[in-house]
């Protein structure tokens, strides 16, 4: 009877009962890889992943298509690190007042835009994320220019800064586990249906009474206000931000990062922040050539695994799994 | 106007008028729905039969014309807010979400009653967990009224076509709306699963919901139907109760040409 009832409650928490186990498993993570460097690349993936989680909502979920999120991660990390070094911000004041600011900016780009789709809608925000880029690249006085902002101070809460790489790895993974289970928690409500339902069939979807207008813009926003607060979290982090990380390639690298992982894959969208930033490093060696060959690891992936890493690696798993138990019940 | 008493009319319009470039797709049609009545509408390939049902779900806006529904005029409303007022329709070419499951698809026929909070949906509240439980139930019901309970995880596109009707008439009537529109339920289908169609539909009727029904299959229409509405060209030619407008002989002539109608 016991047993019964923990399955029930196992079966009915699974997602967030998995959340709170990969959590855990996270915590070890600085114990286990004590190498300062390494766990700094980590620590690079959680604000990409950040993005990628709020970017897959728009574009896995609600199917369309975004080539500008740099822009509002650029915008995030730009917001936080005038408002802090330039008006004496705290760190957390700063951030929610960019990623409102953000949110703002999303929305009002988002009315007009989005009753674009397809190829216009990539144009309209490819368009956006070179205006932005400028802006950093052009306003020396409030941006620094080329060269961009130094002197951000690492994040702090409640009189408890973050110093050092394992004190960056607990704040930065803990966020991406927030926005994680925020993501995880809007696609298993009426509202990701809804999405899942537009991104299928437009006019179905509202004859069913989804508000479709409504609902890209609603989902354009808050993946907004995610990469921005990637971009604040980014900012502190490094402590130091230049423009070229906030142009059109970044905005193209994170849509790789959302179909390696899989289009609507939430999980998937850790494995392809991780696999996307991790992977320059480990070609490292290769030195001149190491540029070709990660794209064309990234190609041969997106050919051989459309359905993302994750998603196609878990069905390998499972069917591997399956041919194991049939020959063990033909042998017994 | 036999059957339908005034006061017992869910939906009427006055005027409606649909062109398309010079075509007349709808030319000022007259109809009235009686409430908890089955209507059907009848006509040739072209008669403006699908463009009436896009006008009033608000797919398409009419030119002119008015569409009263419950006391409330249609022209203008999108077609999220039509279908919040309680009218649900399925379409003559098939559009489930093909990705999603079967249960996901029913449960976007529950889109109004879900809530579009996305705090509450962040947060996934007491409140929120609660009402998915009670959508989950209904629509795992309304499945199980429709033959397709052990579907339910399968994704919509693996089902067989006739499933697939019966998945959008479920998705269509698990809400339990005032008038569903049906849009040619059983084009397709072979008679077994015509006569599973027709039986369902006459048990959502005897529920109490009114439905407004256009289809080919002349079988069906004369045993499910308590009034006809024919159009041809876009304009209405005849209405009345089934048998009246069987023997009618414009609609002989809409249906067989003159020549045959003289022979």
């Amino acid at each position: 009877m016991n047993g019964r009832a923990a399955a029930a409650f196992a079966a009915r928490h699974r997602t967030g009962l998995t959340v709170l186990g990969v959590s855990l498993a996270l915590t070890l993570v600085p114990h286990l890889l004590a190498n300062p460097w390494k766990l700094g690349i980590l620590n690079l993936v959680a604000p990409y992943a950040i993005v990628v989680l709020g970017l897959n909502l728009f574009i896995g979920y609600a199917g369309q298509i975004s080539l500008g999120h740099a822009a509002f991660f650029g915008l995030g990390a730009y917001g936080s690190a005038i408002l802090t070094t330039g008006y004496g911000l705290p760190p957390v004041a700063a951030m929610v007042l960019t990623a409102a600011g953000v949110g703002l900016t999303a929305l009002v780009i988002g009315v007009p835009t989005l009753r674009l789709s397809g190829h216009y809608l990539a144009m309209a925000t490819l368009g956006f994320n070179i205006v932005v880029h400028n802006v950093f690249v052009q306003w020396d006085r409030v941006t620094g220019g080329p060269s961009g902002l130094t002197g951000i101070p690492p994040f702090g809460v409640l009189g408890v800064t973050f110093q050092g790489e394992t004190q960056q790895f607990y704040l930065l993974w803990g966020a991406t586990m927030i926005a994680l289970t925020l993501s995880l928690n809007l696609v298993r409500s009426g509202v990701g249906r809804g999405l899942a339902a537009l991104a299928e069939d437009e006019i179905s979807a509202a004859a069913m009474g989804v508000d479709v207008h409504r609902g890209k813009i609603a989902v354009f926003t808050v993946s907004a206000v995610f990469a921005s607060v990637g971009g604040s979290l980014f900012a502190h982090y490094l402590g130091t931000i230049t423009p070229d990380t906030f142009g059109i390639f970044a905005s193209i690298d994170f849509v790789i990062m959302v179909v390696i992982g899989g289009m609507g894959s939430l999980w998937g969208s850790l494995a392809g922040a991780a696999f996307v930033t991790v992977l320059p490093h480990l070609l490292g060696p290769l030195e001149d050539s190491k540029d070709i060959i990660h794209g064309l690891i990234v190609v041969a992936i997106l050919l051989v695994l459309p359905r993302g890493l994750l998603a196609e690696l878990v069905t390998l798993a499972k069917s591997r799994l399956a041919h194991r138990r049939a020959a063990l019940s033909r042998s017994g | 106007m036999g059957t339908a008493s005034d006061n017992g009319i869910l939906l009427q319009t006055a005027d409606l008028t649909k062109h398309f470039g010079g075509l007349p797709a709808l030319h000022e049609v007259r109809f009235s729905a009686g409430k908890g009545e089955v209507t059907a509408i009848i006509g040739p390939n072209g008669a403006g039969k699908t463009t009436f049902i896009n006008c009033l779900t608000g797919v398409l806006t009419p030119d002119r014309g008015s569409m009263v529904f419950d006391g409330q005029e249609l022209s203008g409303l999108p077609p999220h807010r039509i279908a919040r007022l309680g009218i649900s329709r399925t379409f003559q070419n098939l559009r489930l979400f093909p990705g999603l499951t079967v249960l996901d698809n029913v449960l976007c026929g529950l889109s109004a009653k879900a809530g579009d909070s996305l705090i509450e949906a962040f947060f996934r509240t007491p409140a929120l967990r609660h009402r998915e439980r009670l959508l989950r139930l209904t629509a795992l019901e309304a499945l199980d009224t429709f033959g397709l309970a052990d579907y339910a995880s399968l994704p919509a596109e693996a089902l067989s076509y006739g499933a697939k009707k019966r998945l959008e008439l479920a998705r269509a009537f698990v809400s339990r709306p005032k008038l569903v529109l049906l849009d040619e339920p059983v084009a397709g289908l072979n008679p077994d699963e015509t006569e599973r169609v027709g039986t369902l539909i006459r048990q959502m009727r005897r529920s109490g919901v009114t439905l407004i029904l256009v289809e080919h299959d002349m079988d069906l229409v004369m045993s499910v139907s308590d009034h006809v509405v024919v159009l041809d060209g876009g304009r209405r030619i005849a209405e009345g109760p089934p048998d009246d407008v069987r023997r009618n002989p414009l609609v002989l002539e809409a249906y067989l040409g003159k020549i045959s109608l003289t022979a």
